[in-house]
């Protein structure tokens, strides 16, 4: 992959306001994930974003560390999945197994999504949209609100 | 002592909790549906968690949400407020068994008051006079007769499960009870899904008046008085003092001492309240007991000094109460009204957007509440808006404060029933203390025929 495509990803994300993005193709992986300052998060129209890059697994190319662009747009397009439930959500249906979905995932009515655990139940959350996850909203292992939005899906 | 308290309510108890909190040290986290969002209890708790839409079976009510966030937020403790889960003894039992302590009495003593007949059994048992009436479950309508005829005419037929007034009948002879007994029977069915009934004595111009008690966990059980709480409408309070111009202090002590033995004797924890009635010749009955924190708790802080709250809190975590019986003190009168948003007159709930507000203050006034200016009351719970509460010397004083406390208090945008208790301050029954259940009855009869 070249430098200048991973820079144009890197606006891309930026300007989309994801908080994390990852692409495999072949053998070489990227993983772009943001973090937002409470103000920022807080404000209604971000103004700021800090992004980090890093470089996860085996790439022949070099991948130097970027700096976004400081203008992130809000994004209008992505559907929201949101937690039907307070609790703590999982991606995975166990620490060991694969997420049940990633990044670049096809997802239908009833994909199970992930799970929210409360009070030590674990809900399996199916989606309700025909689409492609774009983005991840909450880390693995993280509490969650009533209608927090956990996944943005590019509606097919 | 606790670090991190779940507030499991709403509204101005909410705010009474976190207020409690603060002054102790304890972090608090609110808890609120998606129609609470702008509420001050969510803006003033050290962090909040949305646990669910807006119908209260779906968020305050919902327990696995409730626990569930309480144990992503890691807390020692909920207080339940009052209302919602309050009275739910599987709610306390959840708890327990998630390792969070309930800040309020067992889940057995929430049951059996929970119970109106397993409550009277009790006390009984533990020493207070009953309305004379039918011994538990009145289970068939011979048995309902019998029993009316003993007890002598008017009766009054209610639901063992009940309250608001559902499934709840007075009869004044005998041709009226066979029907009455059925409808209750019937009504209590359909509103509790326990058609058991039990009958007792009716009063006819009854005051209600409730004695606080406060016990902890080593067994010392004190009662901080009474409270006068005969002004209702359709069973709900509208105005609460402290103390009763009924009760003389020797009556206080006889009847405070004997609750608390009640209490004592039954091995009640937490803060607590327990129902009277009372006729005008001080003759008392126990109604029941209530085991949680009230909405009129602040007369009793006024005229005690005591912080109830924070007297809860203290005893869920296993500190003694830390003063005796000796040690309570009754100063002054205090009154409470409720700021309801209704209309003052025909009592239609008034729900939206409060474009002005305005409390009043100066010596001896208290208000809580969980309104601001911009606030927008959401029509999913109940009415209540705020609370405005005054302390003077004495009773008549207390009525002046009052007065000019209403007078300055300013909520637009909504109705609320701020103009009816200006009204009722001026009533001459109410100025003079002649008071009973059936007051808001006659003062809103009088009322309309004043105006037509």
């Amino acid at each position: 992959m070249e430098l200048k495509e991973i820079k144009e990803i890197i606006e891309l994300v930026s300007e989309k306001g994801f908080t994390e993005f990852e692409l495999q193709k072949d053998s070489f992986r990227l993983k772009i994930s943001a973090s937002f300052n409470q103000e920022t998060i807080l404000a209604s129209k971000p103004q700021a974003a800090i992004v980090k890059t890093e470089v996860v697994a085996t790439s022949l190319e070099k991948t130097p560390v970027l700096q976004a662009p400081p203008q992130v747009k809000p994004e209008q397009e992505l559907y929201k999945i949101k937690s039907p439930i307070v609790g703590t959500f999982y991606r995975a249906p166990s620490p060991t197994a694969d997420p049940f979905v990633k990044v670049g995932s096809q997802i239908k009515q009833g994909t199970v999504i992930c799970i929210v655990e409360a009070m030590k139940l674990m809900n399996e959350i199916e989606s309700d949209i025909v689409g492609e996850i774009v983005e991840i909203y909450v880390e693995n292992n993280h509490p969650v609100e009533y209608g927090q939005p956990l996944f943005g899906v590019k509606v097919n | 002592m606790f670090k991190k308290i779940l507030i499991a309510n709403r509204g101005e108890i909410a705010c009474r909790v976190i207020w409690a909190c603060r002054e102790l040290g304890i972090e608090t986290v609110a808890i609120y549906s998606e129609a609470d969002s702008d509420s001050l209890h969510v803006r003033f708790a050290d962090d909040a968690v949305c646990i669910g839409p807006p119908p209260s079976g779906q968020s305050y009510l919902h327990i696995p949400a409730v626990i569930s966030a309480a144990e992503i937020k890691n807390v020692d403790a909920i207080h339940p407020g009052y209302g919602f889960l309050a009275e739910n003894a599987h709610f306390a039992e959840v708890c327990e068994a998630c390792n969070i302590k309930f800040i309020g009495p067992t889940p057995q003593a929430i049951r059996t008051m929970g119970d109106k007949a397993q409550a009277k059994k009790a006390m009984k048992d533990a020493g207070l006079p009953l309305l004379p009436g039918s011994d538990g479950i009145v289970e068939t309508v011979e048995e309902a007769i019998t029993i009316a005829a003993n007890i002598g005419y008017p009766v009054i037929v209610k639901a063992s499960a009940g309250g608001g007034g559902r499934g709840m009948r007075i009869v004044r002879n005998a041709s009226e009870l066979t029907s009455a007994y059925q409808t209750a029977r019937h009504e209590a069915g359909a509103a509790f899904n326990d058609p058991s009934v039990y009958i007792e004595k009716y009063l006819e111009n009854p005051r209600h008046i409730e004695f606080q008690i406060l016990g902890d966990t080593q067994g010392n059980v004190v009662h901080l008085g009474e409270r006068e709480c005969s002004i209702q409408r359709r069973h709900q309070k509208l105005i609460e003092e402290a103390p009763s111009v009924l009760l003389t202090p020797e009556i206080r002590e006889k009847v405070g001492t004997l609750v608390a033995k009640a209490c004592q004797a039954i091995g009640y924890v937490s803060a607590g309240t327990i129902e009277l009635l009372f006729d005008n010749d001080c003759n008392f009955y126990f109604m029941e007991m209530n085991t949680r924190i009230q909405v009129e708790h602040p007369v009793t802080e006024m005229i005690t000094g005591v912080d109830l709250v924070q007297a809860q809190i203290r005893i869920a975590a296993g500190e003694p109460l830390g003063f005796s019986q000796e040690d309570v003190r009754f100063n002054g009168h205090s009154i409470e009204c409720r700021i309801n948003a209704e209309h003052p007159e025909k009592f239609t709930p008034s729900p939206g957007l409060i474009t002005a507000f305005n409390v009043p203050g100066g010596p001896g006034v208290r208000i809580d509440t969980a309104a601001y200016p911009g606030y927008t009351v959401p029509p999913n719970y109940d009415s209540m808006v705020g609370k405005l509460i005054v302390h003077a010397a004495t009773r008549q004083m207390a009525i002046a404060r009052m007065k000019r406390a209403l007078d300055v208090m300013i909520v637009e945008g909504i109705k609320t029933t701020i103009p009816l208790h200006r009204r009722i301050m001026d009533s001459p029954d109410f100025i003079s203390g002649n008071l009973s259940t059936r007051f808001m009855e006659t003062f809103l009869a009088q009322q309309k025929a004043g105006q037509g």
